[in-house]
């Protein structure tokens, strides 16, 4: 079905990409070669038996398809919207070396919105342990945690330190890209299983760490949340957001629709993003939605943004303008941001992960004029909680250190997510709390 | 849903709520603050804990936005969506000596729990409360109860001292030694304030009160400039060391939604009108 026109996905914060019709799926399912040994499958994070769920909508077995991922996978409407498929599991299928892979994102996604359609069931859960599992955090790799600690058997508690569950996919990820309701739907599924959400708890302040050792064991799941900036002139002037707070203004506290809602956003007419990944694209194209022109200011070039392919078509299809080889120096303005002064950058060697390594050219310097500059340049763990824990073994950038089975150097703590990667993907926060999650049913004897 | 158990008008747009929620009380020490929505549709804002009894946490505010005409507005027995916390760094209470604590206006609100901590901790207290005049002079009982000493200045001379209270840290200044100075009040207020103590380098502290949004350290919305370094007052503050902070930049920081401040407060006006102040 396709994407929205342009014109009219610019007036509303609805969904960009209409997904697929039954008959596009069945088409699209009936390529698959259902490969004895499926490439695909080893590409995803959650091992997902792919070539089944497929075979079922080839046969116009949707409610099945459904049944069949989530046996892996708890979040396949939000997995289907936002994982980076092209990179993962059709990267490997075998379609893919002559021809085009298998939509298998798509097909994910059109699986889940049909079960969802028709009402979705609880999955059963172990008989109760009564071992009690604190975690922290209600992003994807908190409701994950949680979710699969429920299926075994044990007391969930799940705190969430604002207002509403689901960390990142509520106030990060926009509703163009992420409906609320897809978000909402899978959550309440999760806390269905009988987990006992406690919000507005800050853990840390709320809950004490030693508090915390009450419980058999403990998932840290408290992600990125810990904005970056640039370190330049003029970044603390008013109008210059970092993208955690100009999406949560948005996506979270509905600032679009002030004074209806009562937190504003600046009213703005020339935006200057600063950055390339899926974050920078999310804040461009939100802040085009509030009427701004939008330019994104890169430092590498084109072909090194980070960010998914389809995000940046998107992004360019609706009208943000990209300058590439470009890195702000000052951020210029009395009161309130007037203009952003960048240098232009030429690429030198690679570096370790194979991305050239970026030099500012001398005195090569122009200006952008603009009221809002919004920085999108990642975000570091968030300290608040792992900061107070003693003998927690943490990495350079504040990362909690575990191994592949999400232990800690703790004994009761495991920790998953971006708060142990650095930001990362949903589906890899996924994997890891996953993981982590067996390895408490394993300590706790249930597994 | 949180009940508001009492509500009371302190003095003109000055009122002091109770808020029953037990998971703030338990650990919140003196110098946090908790982060308040009073409805689905309602902003997240900052509000500092003022004191704390069994389950109920205290605060006092000043009606000034939307928000806070709406939070004045709940009975007692009505409720809000969401109190977050204790949230920020405790106030660093040891035994300093002896210490002032200078409050003005509705920011005297959290001189109690402070002043109460450091006379548990063993040290002297001097309060100062600052405020327009004798009618908005708040607490003044309550910290005299507390404090060693207790002095007033009113802008209009209705009460104590015809002046500001830093003409009053001045004056204890000059008369004994102390060792360490809260300043809580207006920006301007504390920027002012804190300038006594610069000189004899005191070590002071002021309470900062930025734009915040999460309150955990998220967004970076409410990021304050301190000895030259971006602060978060969220979770480094919210009281940082008053001769460090850049006080200019701040109140630029705070200025930024007032056009939509006054929007907003205008159209609920004229919401609670239309109802008959009923809404």
């Amino acid at each position: 079905m396709g994407d929205r026109s342009v014109a009219d996905r610019l007036k509303d914060f609805g969904e960009v990409d209409n997904g697929l019709s039954p008959e596009e799926a069945i088409e699209e399912a009936s390529r698959c070669l259902q490969c004895k040994k499926p490439a695909c499958v080893d590409g995803c994070p959650v091992n997902i038996d792919i070539p089944a769920f497929v075979a079922f909508i080839a046969k116009g077995e949707f409610l099945k398809a459904a049944e069949s991922i989530r046996q892996q996978n708890l979040l396949p409407a939000i997995c289907g919207r936002v994982c980076p498929q092209e990179t993962q599991c059709e990267a490997l299928c075998i379609l893919g070396k002559k021809d085009t892979p298998i939509r298998i994102g798509q097909l994910e996604r059109f699986a889940a919105d049909q079960e969802r359609a028709k009402g979705l069931t609880v999955p059963a859960r172990k008989t109760a342990t009564g071992k009690r599992v604190a975690v922290i955090g209600s992003g994807p790799a908190g409701i994950v945690a949680a979710g699969e600690l429920a299926k075994d058997g044990h007391d969930v508690i799940l705190y969430e330190s604002l207002h509403a569950p689901g960390g990142v996919l509520t106030y990060g990820i926009p509703s163009f890209r992420l409906p609320k309701d897809v978000v909402k739907a899978e959550i309440d599924l999760i806390l269905a299983m009988g987990v006992d959400l406690r919000l507005n708890h800050l853990v840390g302040r709320t809950v004490s760490h030693q508090e915390l050792e009450g419980y058999d064991a403990i998932l840290l799941g408290t992600g990125a949340g810990l904005p970056y900036f640039m370190g330049i002139p003029g970044e603390n002037l008013s109008g210059v957001y970092s993208a955690n707070e100009f999406l949560t203004r948005i996506n979270l506290m509905h600032a679009e629709r002030f004074p209806e809602f009562d937190t504003p956003v600046a009213r703005m007419s020339r935006v200057v993003v600063v950055g390339g990944g899926n974050v920078a694209m999310d804040a461009a194209r939100t802040a085009r939605r509030m009427g701004a022109k939008v330019t994104l200011v890169y430092r590498r070039r084109e072909e090194d943004l980070p960010a998914r392919a389809a995000e940046v078509h998107h992004a360019q299809e609706e009208g943000i303008e990209f300058i590439t080889c470009a890195n702000p120096v000052r951020i210029l303005g009395d009161q309130a941001v007037t203009g952003i002064e960048c240098i232009r950058m030429h690429m030198c060697n690679l570096d370790e992960s194979g991305r050239p390594v970026p030099e500012p050219i001398d005195n090569d310097t122009f200006t952008l004029d603009c009221d809002v500059v919004i920085q999108a340049i990642g975000q570091g763990p968030n300290p608040v909680l792992v900061s107070q824990i003693p003998d927690l073994d943490k990495g350079k950038a504040g990362n909690v250190v575990t191994g592949e089975d999400g232990r800690t150097s703790h004994p009761k703590i495991f920790a998953a997510g971006d708060v142990t990667t650095g930001a990362a993907t949903v589906i890899m926060a996924m994997g890891g709390a996953k993981q982590a999650a067996r390895s408490i049913s394993e300590m706790l004897g249930s597994r | 849903m949180y009940i508001i158990e009492k509500s009371l008008k302190l003095s003109e747009n000055v009122y002091e709520i109770w808020v029953n929620a037990p998971h703030v009380t338990r650990n919140a020490k003196a110098g946090q603050f908790v982060i308040i929505r009073t409805d689905e549709n309602g902003e997240r804002i900052p509000l500092t804990i003022s004191k704390i009894s069994g389950d109920l946490v205290r605060i006092i505010f000043m009606a000034v936005g939307k928000t806070t005409h709406a939070l004045a507005a709940v009975p007692a027995g009505g409720a809000i969506s969401d109190i977050a916390g204790p949230l920020g760094c405790p106030s660093e209470v040891k035994k300093f000596g002896t210490c002032v604590l200078v409050g003005g206006g509705v920011g005297i609100a959290s001189t109690p729990v402070i002043a109460q901590a450091l006379k548990e901790a063993g040290n002297r207290v001097i309060g100062i409360l600052g405020a327009r005049n004798a009618d908005f002079l708040i607490l003044e009982d309550e910290m005299a109860e507390i404090c060693d000493k207790l002095l007033i200045a009113t802008d209009d001379g209705s009460k104590g001292h015809h002046g500001f209270a830093a003409d009053l840290l001045k004056q204890v200044i000059a008369e004994e030694k102390v060792d360490a100075v809260w300043i809580i009040g207006p920006t301007i207020m504390m920027k002012v304030t804190s300038n006594v103590t610069r000189e004899p380098k005191i070590k002071t502290f002021v309470s900062l009160n930025p734009i915040m949004v999460d309150g955990t350290g998220m967004c970076g919305s409410c990021r304050c400039v301190v000895d030259g370094k971006t602060k978060f007052a969220c979770v480094d503050g919210p009281e940082f060391d008053a001769h460090q902070v850049d006080f200019d930049n701040l109140m630029q920081r705070q200025r930024y939604y007032m056009e939509h401040e006054k929007e907003a407060l205008a159209q609920w006006k004229e919401h609670q009108c239309s109802c008959g102040g009923q809404h």
